[in-house]
């Protein structure tokens, strides 16, 4: 079968859309559930482009990073939600905006 | 070589003296402080002695290294001792006359409460001069030189808590640094034109050059401005006007600082310096005139003063000028001296006047006194020696150096002769004045004033008339009286003038023996002399409603010269209001408040804007904080690929 | 136009879909959702770029249990519709631009330096074995500490979400 090509750019522009989507997210959004699943959009598009690069440059170690990304998020996840709990306990509010005791 | 005579002992002495004192006399008993005292100023004149004694083994000059200081590039100068016959001079008349006021003071300032403080100083001062007078180049006389300034304005304002007081030390301390900043610049000019300022190096280096036209040149400059140092210190115009006002001050102070000792130092600084005024022919004739105008001038204004202090202070100033005289007509030896003679009969003066003071019960208008000849006769005796030596009656010593100077002046120009002629007559007038005003005719002082006011720190007695001085006062006046009567035969037959050849150069064209001329006007100032006596006598012996007449008559001019010619006032007008305002005005309340302390304040008040505005960044709102992250991360990916692209 | 072409193309507007989507609900179960539909999109596209295993991990964890906590504590806080605070200017003001920009010039970088270059269908294998071999032997360390990570991870979940203790609770 003829191998076919996709050029490299086009992973990388795509990973870097839902980077960028993350971050605009992050800004752009009140619901702190959703801030953190604007993070988890972000650290999905960092995990594409380290694919892509480990198939551009046949290094292996680039997937298995991906794995060790995917670890983390979790367990930044989990502690993440539980710390959502615990605030909501007090402050009765998922807006973040409500959140803002720590100021000058 | 010289053996090491430890110069150094000579001022420190009285350095230790006057640090123990200081520190320690609070506490201590008045016989501890007077002896700590008289201890270390005895000593410092005892080693002078020894070194006078063992001056003729000595090859002069004779310089002792004490510890280096100044090290810069090739310009040296160290902290050394320089001893020739000058410096011998100088060294003997400060020490001598000095322990002499020592003695005298313990018995002047007895029940003074700061009895302590008055000897530290006078001891800080003994230190200072005698640094100045045995210094090896200029800059440590200039030690000395501030070092005698700073003294004086302590001792001025001794009394500090009197207005009067405070504010003459500070006269005399600002007048003096005006003539200090003209010796400041020679120094700086002869730093940079001879790399140095130890005698020695400077003399040899302006020796081999010629005499300067008149007009400019370096010489001409440094001579110049040596004389305005000079003139601040030894009081000559324009800025003779803080000694008057020094009188403030005890009369010990008056004597040995601002007659003996402290104003001669522009006298010794000239004639030290002569190597530099003989090559500038200008600079000299500058140095007469002055010396010359200001002892008629303060003469004139002796006449007319009430306060015996104060014509003592005029007189000073005059003599002073006789001394400038001689330097400026070449006679640097016999400035020399006039400047010995005359610290014995005015520290005499001075001291008695003193003696005068404390037997009145403190009241120094002559106008108040009188007839006191028969009630203080010891003093009566030491003032009248004085008067004979400073008119200038032979044999005493005054006529000696005074005729020395006058037919030295003759030999230069007659119009320095005729007006010194003419002010030795005036001296001789109001000298005599002054003993006819305050021993002779009746007395009148009010009786209580004789029982004590304790201006000059004396306490009542309780005597109810005056009476006379206690020994402890009464020697040293009388060793003076007998330095006044003797002291002026050294100049006889010119061996003052040989002895200080080798320093001050011999060239005397009086040097052919005496001649007719010079007899000649050796009368024509014993005729000077004698006749300001009768005058006197005549005006406040014989007929005393007379000078109340003369003094009606002349009216205005009479109340100029009454008030000094109102240089004070003119002084006043022309530099010290200008100064004030400008310095209130534009330096305190434009530079000082807007400028400088506007800056600091804005400084500060900046900040706390600035961080007023910056606080606002901590919102504690995470999406805000987030903002200022990706802008920032922006800014650096930006930074990043700019780097990578260059 | 190649078959690789397309599907990634395919599985890329999945992506663009999903993440748009989600800046654009406003309910956070709709966003969450639609993370779930990028992910698996993701997984698509690590296929096809021949990473079986990390598609697999990632079809597994991240969108069945990563998300799966996501929309159980969604579920468990009774999250609504967000409201339409609008705390900051600074995060409009300067942040979209800043990132807009970061994004244009990372954008150009990348189509400067890989404008030309391709990657295969299923360029690099990515065995089991393979991984495993690189994941024990070349970094074991960091594997066990991520372990010890994972075990922290959940110590602090269970103290943060754990109720507290009422005053009279203790008597026992």
């Amino acid at each position: 079968m003829v191998p076919s090509y996709v050029p490299l750019s086009y992973y990388l522009l795509l990973s870097g859309f839902l980077f960028a989507c993350g971050v605009v997210g992050f800004l752009i959004k009140r619901d702190i559930i959703t801030i953190f699943m604007s993070i988890e959009l972000m650290l999905n598009g960092v995990n594409l482009s380290f694919v892509a690069f480990a198939a551009h440059w046949h290094a292996l170690a680039g997937q298995v990073f991906v794995f060790f990304v995917m670890v983390v998020a979790a367990a930044e996840a989990t502690v993440g939600l539980a710390i959502i709990i615990a605030v909501y306990r007090t402050r009765e509010t998922l807006n973040v905006d409500q959140v803002n005791l720590l100021k000058l | 070589m010289n053996p090491n005579l430890n110069l150094w002992l000579i001022p420190v002495l009285p350095l230790a003296g006057a640090a123990i004192n200081g520190f320690l006399g609070k506490k201590a008993s008045r016989e501890a402080v007077s002896a700590v005292a008289l201890f270390f100023c005895g000593a410092a004149f005892v080693m002078a002695l020894w070194v006078a004694v063992r001056f003729s083994t000595l090859s002069l000059p004779h310089q002792e290294f004490v510890a280096h200081w100044i090290r810069f590039g090739s310009f040296r100068a160290d902290f050394a001792f320089y001893l020739d016959q000058l410096s011998l001079v100088m060294l003997l008349v400060v020490t001598g006359v000095g322990f002499l006021i020592h003695i005298y003071s313990v018995g002047y300032m007895w029940d003074d409460p700061s009895y302590y403080r008055f000897f530290s100083y006078l001891n800080l001062f003994m230190f200072f001069m005698l640094t100045l007078v045995l210094a090896n180049n200029y800059l440590v006389m200039f030690i000395g030189w501030e070092g005698v300034g700073l003294a004086s304005y302590l001792l001025i304002g001794f009394w500090f808590t009197k207005d009067s007081a405070a504010s003459a030390g500070k006269k005399a301390f600002i007048v003096n640094r005006i003539g200090d900043f003209g010796f400041l610049i020679a120094l700086f000019l002869l730093i940079k034109h001879f790399g140095s300022l130890d005698f020695d190096q400077v003399f040899r280096s302006i020796s081999p050059l010629g005499a300067e036209t008149a007009g400019a040149g370096l010489l001409t400059a440094i001579g110049l401005l040596l004389m305005v140092g000079a003139a601040g210190k030894s009081a000559q115009i324009p800025l003779y006007v803080w000694l008057p006002d020094a009188m403030e001050g005890p009369t010990p102070v008056s004597a040995l600082i601002h007659a003996a000792t402290m104003v001669t130092a522009g006298v010794y600084m000239v004639s030290r310096s002569h190597v530099i005024f003989e090559r500038a022919p200008s600079a000299l004739m500058v140095v007469a005139i002055i010396g010359t105008l200001t002892a008629f001038f303060a003469a004139t204004i002796g006449i007319a003063q009430t306060d015996i202090k104060k014509v003592l202070a005029y007189s000073t100033i005059s003599q002073l000028g006789y001394m400038f005289m001689a330097c400026g007509v070449g006679a640097f030896s016999a400035g020399i001296f006039h400047l010995m003679t005359h610290a014995f009969f005015k520290g005499l003066l001075f001291l008695g006047a003193g003696s005068v003071i404390h037997a009145v019960g403190g009241e120094q208008d002559m106008r108040k006194m009188g007839g006191l000849r028969s009630y203080i006769p010891w003093t009566f005796l030491a003032m009248f020696i004085a008067t004979l030596a400073i008119a200038g009656i032979p044999p005493l010593a005054g006529f000696w150096s005074k005729d020395e100077i006058l037919w030295r002046a003759y030999q230069v120009s007659w119009v320095y002769w005729l007006i010194g002629v003419v002010t030795a007559f005036i001296t001789s007038f109001y000298m005599f004045r002054l003993l006819y005003m305050t021993f002779f005719g009746d007395y009148r002082g009010v009786q209580e004033q004789a029982s004590g006011q304790a201006s000059h720190g004396h306490d009542a007695h309780g005597h109810g008339e005056p009476h006379e001085s206690p020994m402890v006062m009464l020697v040293p006046l009388m060793i003076l009286a007998l330095l006044s009567l003797f002291g002026g035969f050294v100049g006889w037959g010119h061996h003052f003038e040989h002895f200080l050849a080798p320093v001050l150069g011999g060239e005397s064209a009086g040097e052919a023996g005496t001649s007719i001329t010079e007899w000649l006007l050796m009368g024509v100032s014993i005729l000077a002399a004698v006749s300001g006596w009768i005058l006197a006598h005549l005006l406040y012996s014989a007929r005393p409603e007379l000078p109340q007449k003369i003094a009606d008559s002349l009216g205005g001019f009479y109340q100029t010269v009454v008030h000094k010619y109102y240089i004070d006032e003119l002084y006043a007008v022309l530099f010290v209001k200008p100064l004030v305002e400008g310095s209130t005005r534009i330096l305190w309340q434009d530079v000082d408040r807007k400028m400088i302390d506007a800056a600091v304040n804005d400084a500060g008040d900046g900040a706390g804007h600035v961080s007023d505005e910056v606080r606002h960044m901590q919102s504690g709102n995470i999406r805000s904080y987030a903002g200022w992250i990706t802008a920032g991360s922006a800014v650096v990916i930006a930074f990043m690929i700019w780097m990578g692209v260059r | 136009m190649s078959f690789h072409l397309i599907l990634f193309l395919a599985f890329g507007a999945v992506c663009v879909g999903g993440a748009v989507n989600l800046l654009a609900q406003r309910h956070p179960i709709n966003s969450a959702l639609s993370l779930i539909a990028v992910m698996a999109a993701l997984a698509g596209e690590y296929l096809l770029l021949g990473a079986e295993f990390v598609a697999a991990v990632q079809v597994i964890v991240y969108a069945g249990a990563v998300m799966v906590l996501f929309v159980f504590v969604i579920m468990l806080l009774n999250a609504g519709e967000e409201e339409q605070t609008n705390g900051s200017r600074v995060a409009f003001l300067l942040g979209v631009p800043g990132m807009l920009t970061g994004g244009v010039l990372v954008a150009w970088v990348v189509l400067r330096q890989s404008g030309s270059e391709t990657v295969p269908i299923g360029a690099l294998p990515g065995r089991p074995t393979d991984i495993a071999q690189l994941l024990f032997h070349d970094f074991l360390l960091p594997f066990e500490v991520t372990s010890v990570l994972i075990l922290i991870a959940i110590m602090g979940a269970v103290v943060l979400a754990s109720k507290p203790e009422t005053p009279a609770g203790r008597a026992d």
